[in-house]
């Protein structure tokens, strides 16, 4: 078997022609794919991002919150009740929000403001310059060090804006394990400067943080949330709660299928065009070996084998490019939405798989239709 | 030349039905021997094709059977079939039908590769077969690079490299001009025919009759004469048969 799938591998590769059109057919769909992916699922990544920083493992919530960004403002009273419930071992309040600082140059920018627990300063994240004590002087702001850092003028400890008319101090650098979605600055400080700096409705606590005391107690503590009409969801459950918002109810979900599909389509009429051309141009050289004496199964084998190989070279070649272009675009842009996943990678191998078993299935079907009597008679 | 290398008995075959059934063999016996070179002639549609891929196991008559070296090949299922093709018979084909993506020493080694034989092993030995039919030297050329004649010396070289008992050859001298497949089926006759082996020609050029044992004309789907050949048969061992001579 070895030296027909060597002979169906020189017949393939020798046609250097079909074969570069085989291999740029199924490279493109799968770079096409697995980049739609990327950006989807990096976006995806990004605009969960506060939940991932902040790192609670519990996050109470009003019930028509649909993303992390759309956060709806809930009574002090809730902080009170989560903390008397059974199972929780701390909870403290969380102000997540929107505003516009002025800077030196008097153009205004918009930035995302976290306000952490006063006491704990739980979810502060990690400094690079400045100590984290700092966040308590007065008019004290800690600035996220990601892409959008240089639209607050690239700020250092010391550096000043205003917030709504509020003189605010940079009093520390910060580095974030994902930067937000929409292309922001962000600001963390507590939460009393927060709900004091920013105009808010009647209501500001925009997220309460719990720890329970063991992971055996979320149950209960969602269910007790949840009889006080609000929502308890853990860490991963809101991440999927914000993803959901984004591919369901943003378009961006059915954009991503609709672009994977066309990506599909095209490999699968280049690659499949090409494989049954490569085939037929064959067609009579088959039929001889088939004259000769080769076996149906042994002349299955060698197309399975030409179309897999096809498959897999581009398949590497695909993701190869994705990911090449990906750190092209990271280098220059940190923050580039792209994230390369498992799923990803899944969905571009099982979109491959199905490329080259339409394909070997045509020629194979071909093939074995063929009459070696048709040889003979030329 | 008293064995019989291929026994056909009351072969039929007939394409499509009703009124649109063509008879292409009526009752056709015959015997082909080892040591002669069996032609079978006749006007174009007169079946001559038909009755070489009967012979060959690759066309299955309606009625009759096919015998070679004793066995009724149309008996045998699809794979064991395949595997007399490769082992018994050697096959020259019209157009030759050579893979242009291979070189001509890969080309020839095709029967070795499918008999499963190592890859380079098969290529050596190929190139072997190659030396005896004048082409060494192009062993590395793809098929496109040599001349029609070249390439039907290839097509044979492929065709005994499997060292068959039968060489089926299918209009020979089609595509060549008439020294070049004069001179082809001259090789043929001097360096492949022996003893041990059987060639049957299908061809409808007389300038090659020089080279026949026997010949058998066909018209209408049936034999209809038997004529002996201007060449003898042979009992003598040849390039291509020492192989066989030693078994």
């Amino acid at each position: 078997m070895k030296g027909i799938l060597k002979l169906g591998f020189k017949l393939l590769v020798n046609d250097k022609a079909k074969f570069s059109a085989l291999l740029l057919g199924i490279t493109f769909a799968v770079y096409l794919m697995m980049f739609v992916t990327s950006m989807f699922f990096g976006v995806l990544n990004h605009a969960s991002a506060n939940i991932i920083n902040v790192g609670s493992t519990i996050w109470v919530m009003d019930p028509y919150v649909q993303s992390v960004s759309n956060s709806v403002g809930m009574p002090d009273y809730v902080l009170d009740a989560v903390r008397s419930m059974h199972g929780v071992k701390y909870a403290v309040p969380l102000y997540s929000g929107g505003a516009l600082v002025k800077l030196a140059d008097g153009n205004y920018q918009a930035v995302t403001v976290v306000g952490l627990d006063d006491t704990s300063l739980l979810g502060r994240p990690a400094l690079l310059e400045g100590k984290i004590e700092d966040i308590y002087a007065q008019s004290g702001f800690i600035v996220v060090r990601d892409a959008e850092f240089s639209k607050l003028e690239n700020p250092h400890i010391g550096s000043e804006f205003e917030l709504n008319d509020n003189r605010a101090v940079v009093v520390g650098i910060a580095q974030v394990a994902t930067s937000g979605l929409y292309g922001v600055p962000t600001l963390y400080t507590t939460y009393e400067r927060a709900i004091q700096y920013i105009p808010n409705p009647r209501y500001t606590i925009s997220y309460v943080l719990v720890e329970p005391q063991s992971m055996d107690d979320i149950p209960q503590i969602k269910q007790q949330v949840e009889q006080l009409g609000y929502r308890a969801r853990t860490k991963e459950e809101f991440m999927k709660r914000t993803e959901d918002f984004f591919i369901y109810q943003t378009g961006g979900g059915t954009n991503m299928l609709i672009m994977t599909a066309i990506s599909f389509i095209i490999g699968l009429s280049i690659s499949g065009q090409t494989f049954y051309t490569f085939i037929l141009e064959n067609l009579e050289r088959f039929g001889a070996l088939k004259a000769i004496g080769i076996k149906s199964r042994d002349l299955v084998g060698m197309i399975l084998f030409q179309a897999t190989f096809t498959a897999l070279t581009g398949y590497g070649m695909g993701v190869g490019a994705c990911v090449l272009l990906i750190w092209l675009a990271k280098l220059r842009l940190p923050s580039y939405a792209a994230m390369l996943t498992y799923s990803s990678l899944l969905i571009g191998f099982v979109m491959v798989a199905i490329i080259a078993a339409i394909s070997s299935y045509v020629g194979i079907r071909k093939v074995l239709q063929i009459d070696p009597f048709t040889i003979f008679r030329g | 030349m008293t064995h019989v290398a291929i026994q056909a008995k009351g072969l039929e075959k007939w394409f499509g039905e009703g009124e649109a059934k063509t008879t292409a063999l009526k009752d056709v016996e015959l015997e082909a021997y080892f040591g002669e070179m069996l032609y079978i002639v006749g006007p174009s549609g007169s079946g001559k094709t038909t009755l070489l891929s009967v012979l060959s196991g690759v066309l299955k008559p309606n009625a009759g059977s096919v015998l070679v070296e004793d066995i009724d090949i149309w008996k045998l299922d699809a794979d064991k079939l395949a595997d007399l093709r490769l082992n018994k018979i050697g096959f020259v084909f019209q157009d030759f039908h050579l893979f242009p993506r291979l070189t001509t020493a890969e080309n020839t080694a095709i029967p070795l590769i499918l008999k499963k034989k190592d890859w380079d092993e098969s290529v050596r030995e190929a190139i072997n077969y190659l030396d005896i039919v004048g082409l060494k030297g192009r062993a590395d050329l793809p098929p496109v690079k040599l001349s029609g004649g070249e390439q039907q010396r290839v097509a044979i070289a492929r065709a005994m490299v499997s060292k068959p008992d039968i060489l089926i050859m299918d209009e020979p001298t089609a595509s060549l001009d008439g020294d070049t497949g004069n001179s082809i089926l001259s090789f043929v006759h001097k360096n492949v025919l022996n003893a041990n082996r059987c060639i049957i020609v299908v061809t409808h050029d007389n300038r090659i009759y020089e080279f026949a044992t026997r010949i058998l004309h066909m018209e209408d789907g049936r034999l209809t004469a038997t004529e002996k050949g201007a060449a003898s048969g042979t009992e003598k061992g040849a390039p291509f048969g020492a192989e066989k001579s030693t078994t």
